[in-house]
């Protein structure tokens, strides 16, 4: 291994953690395009600005891609660590595009999907869920004796629901080895923190848990992932539950609908100069971490896989309608209805 | 509040038509300026108006104290209105997509429903929210719920169809003096065609009673929600393609369930097929069959049948989903075998 430059990572780390901040922020703008041409029909979630925060929070991890590994639970603010666990920009595409070829064939939409080999989870809807789910997953770890941890990515509002009270009592309870992140982004859709929670902030809730919790600057890849990586440790060396709030801000509507007309454009300025990439960038220029040209070539780079995992998502079918069928029992078929048998008959099923 | 009323909630009173959603809102807002008892609670309802726009203009005009933005927590505030309502306030609360009234369904089913039976007196208190498919939401944003709490004795269900039913029905649901879950159908909110003038004066379409959305010989349709709609355009091809007259009933209310009306129209036509978007299994359809089969078995005439959205969760590809919903073919398939046995 190399020379360790900044948090114990070497040069090629740190150009690493810059390319998947800059592969989520092409990934999401290449979905606008897309939606605006009518490719995406569903919801379109972005995490601008929060890039660093899922970069340096999943880089943390241990990634294997045959199912020994660490595991996480992603949102729709944490595609960076998606990518970073090996989720492709082509699958990406695929399920924000409805694709047959889509991870879940078509069933389930944008970052719902799921790869225990390389060792993710996606979420459902309803917030708050994935919290107990992932006290589950690192409990088999712990009851196994395994070192493996899990990181569940959630929002400032998700800390609302019963479940996510629930889940993270759970986790703590047992000692589960899971970090829960707080996405703290200052926004559920339209509703300010405030409205959320009386708590100034995330890390107070912690010792209301029992579990130790610590706060950072969300927008900074670098000190994300000094943080998280002292959070994992600690999981990992049987020290239970961890939390860790990522402070920082949600510079788009809360999807692509969201005419965002609540918040204060000026806070929104405010905030791009704080931009995880450009400040990160220019970071990596001025220790001399990275020389411009690697900089663009990393970009550059990103830039074509995108547009050519996009062009492939584009260019392959929506699934046939009668795949909707099956899937729903591992051992019962689900019938196709009488009306649309060759011979419509109610007595055949 | 003497603040003027939001020029979008004036259409009925300058003679316009309204949408679905828009009939939604004039009930929020007239039974909120006619009872200051009522107030409402719920997701982004506040300054945003809500996911669909429900209550726009509604937190300046009531103010924060009659409109409530809640946190992230369906059982919390659903639980906090059955408390208010036991101090003789009439809560309103939104569930910013009805898939999540989930958290909410041990303190509805095991707390709200249970309350006057227990002697802890009426709950008078209206849970609404958007239902349904066909806008490629996927498995989360997609669902019917009035099955889940149809087994649930001590609660009433409500699922308009038409914008004249959505206003009159909300209106009654907030003055019923028992717990009302109102399904809102988002494909009917803005549809166009459901657009309509509403009379401008205060009228409620009572709980409980079907209605006859055109009559017929041959027979009986019974439905509810969006399936009205997929009804009336198969019963026009019927009509058309194979003089089969059709009599369609709008159940309106499902809990308690217009059996009258429905037992009625099936004495008459001898053929009854049931339409629901819900899923198969459990859905409505087994109960109506049931209720028929107890009072009207003699005047059937054929096998009572189901079209209904197969027995799955709600896929996100337009093709699948198209493919999971029932479809305006399925109901005149069905009608046309029904027609002829
Ligand atoms: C239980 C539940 N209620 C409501 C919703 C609708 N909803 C989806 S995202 C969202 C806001 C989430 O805010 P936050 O958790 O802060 O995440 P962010 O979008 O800011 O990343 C809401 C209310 C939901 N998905 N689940
Ligand atoms: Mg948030």
């Amino acid at each position: 291994m190399s020379e360790a430059l900044a948090a114990g990572l070497d040069r090629g780390q740190l150009h690493e953690l810059y390319r998947y901040m800059c592969l989520a922020r092409e990934a999401e703008e290449r979905l606008e395009i897309l939606q605006k041409q009518g490719h995406v029909k569903g919801g379109l979630y972005r995490s601008l600005g929060q890039e660093g925060g899922a970069v340096g929070a999943a880089y943390a991890l241990r990634r294997r891609d045959d199912g020994t590994g660490d595991f996480l639970a992603q949102t729709i603010r944490a595609t960076g660590a998606l990518f970073l666990f090996g989720g492709t920009p082509v699958d990406y595409f695929r399920q924000y595009l409805a694709r047959a070829t889509s991870p879940t064939r078509g069933r389930e939409a944008n970052v719902h999907w799921f790869d225990f080999g390389k060792g993710f989870i996606g979420p459902v809807s309803p917030l708050g869920t994935m919290v107990e789910i992932m006290a589950g997953i690192t409990l088999s770890f712990r009851l196994r004796g395994e070192d493996r941890v899990g990181m569940v990515f959630g929002g400032d509002g998700a800390s609302s629901t019963g479940a996510w009270h629930e889940g993270l009592n759970f986790a703590a309870v047992q000692g589960c080895p899971m970090i829960m992140m707080v996405e703290a982004n200052q926004w559920a859709f339209s509703t300010p923190t405030r409205k959320n929670t009386r708590a100034e902030s995330f890390v107070d809730k912690a010792p209301g848990y029992g579990i130790f919790g610590e706060s950072v600057d969300g927008t900074d890849v670098l000190g994300v992932y000094e943080v998280v990586n002292r959070a994992v440790a600690r999981a990992r060396a049987g020290a239970g539950t961890q939390l860790v709030e990522l402070q920082y801000f949600r510079r788009k509507g809360h999807a692509q609908h969201d005419p965002h007309d609540y918040v204060d454009p000026d806070l929104i300025r405010e905030w791009e100069k704080k931009d995880p990439i450009d400040t990160y960038r220019a970071r990596l220029l001025s220790e001399d971490w990275a020389q411009e040209s690697e900089l663009d070539a990393i970009l550059a780079g990103t830039r074509a896989e995108i547009e050519a995992a996009a062009e492939e998502a584009v260019g392959e079918p929506l699934p046939e309608g009668l795949s909707a069928l099956g899937g729903v029992y591992t051992d019962i078929a689900t019938p196709v209805p009488w009306t649309r048998g060759a011979s419509p008959d109610p007595r055949a099923g | 509040m003497d603040a003027a009323i939001p020029e979008h909630l004036t259409r009925t009173r300058r003679g316009e038509p309204v949408t679905l959603l828009e009939a939604i809102s004039e009930a929020l807002f007239e039974e909120m300026t006619r009872d200051d008892s009522v107030f409402l609670m719920g997701e982004d309802i506040g300054a945003y108006g809500g996911a669909f726009k429900v209550t726009k203009g509604f937190l300046d005009h009531f103010g924060e104290r009659r409109v409530i933005d809640t946190p992230i927590a369906e059982g919390g505030f659903t639980g906090a209105a059955a408390g208010a309502a036991h101090m003789g306030l009439r809560p309103v609360v939104e569930i910013q997509f009805m898939d999540f009234i989930s958290p909410a369904y041990d303190v509805i089913t095991n707390y709200i429903a249970t309350s006057l039976y227990r002697g802890a007196g009426p709950l008078p208190l209206v849970i609404r929210g958007p239902v349904g498919g066909g806008n490629r939401g996927g498995p989360f944003h997609s669902q019917n719920v009035e099955m889940a709490f149809f087994h649930t004795p001590g609660l009433k269900i409500v699922y308009p169809s038409t914008a004249y039913d959505a206003k009159g029905l909300l209106k009654a649901a907030i003055r019923d003096d028992n717990p009302v879950i109102f399904e809102e159908h988002k494909g009917l909110y803005r549809a166009p065609a459901l657009r309509e003038v509403l009379p401008d004066e205060d009228y409620v379409v009572p709980l409980g009673k079907a209605r006859t959305v055109r009559e017929g010989r041959d027979l009986t349709i019974v439905t509810y929600g969006s399936m009205v709609h997929s009804s009336v355009e198969a019963a026009d091809t019927l009509d058309a393609e194979d003089g089969v007259s059709v009599e369609i009933i709008d159940l309106r209310t499902l809990l308690p369930l217009d059996e009258d009306a429905v037992v009625e129209s099936v004495k008459r036509t001898g053929k009854l097929l049931v339409v629901h978007e819900d899923t198969r299994t459990g859905g409505i359809a087994g109960e109506i069959a049931m209720r028929v089969n107890e009072r009207a078995f003699e005047w059937l005439d054929g096998p009572i049948l189901r079209v209904t959205a197969i027995d799955s969760p709600v896929p996100y590809s337009g093709p699948l989903e198209d493919y999971f919903l029932p479809q305006v073919e399925d109901i005149v398939t069905a009608s046309r075998y029904l027609a002829r046995y």
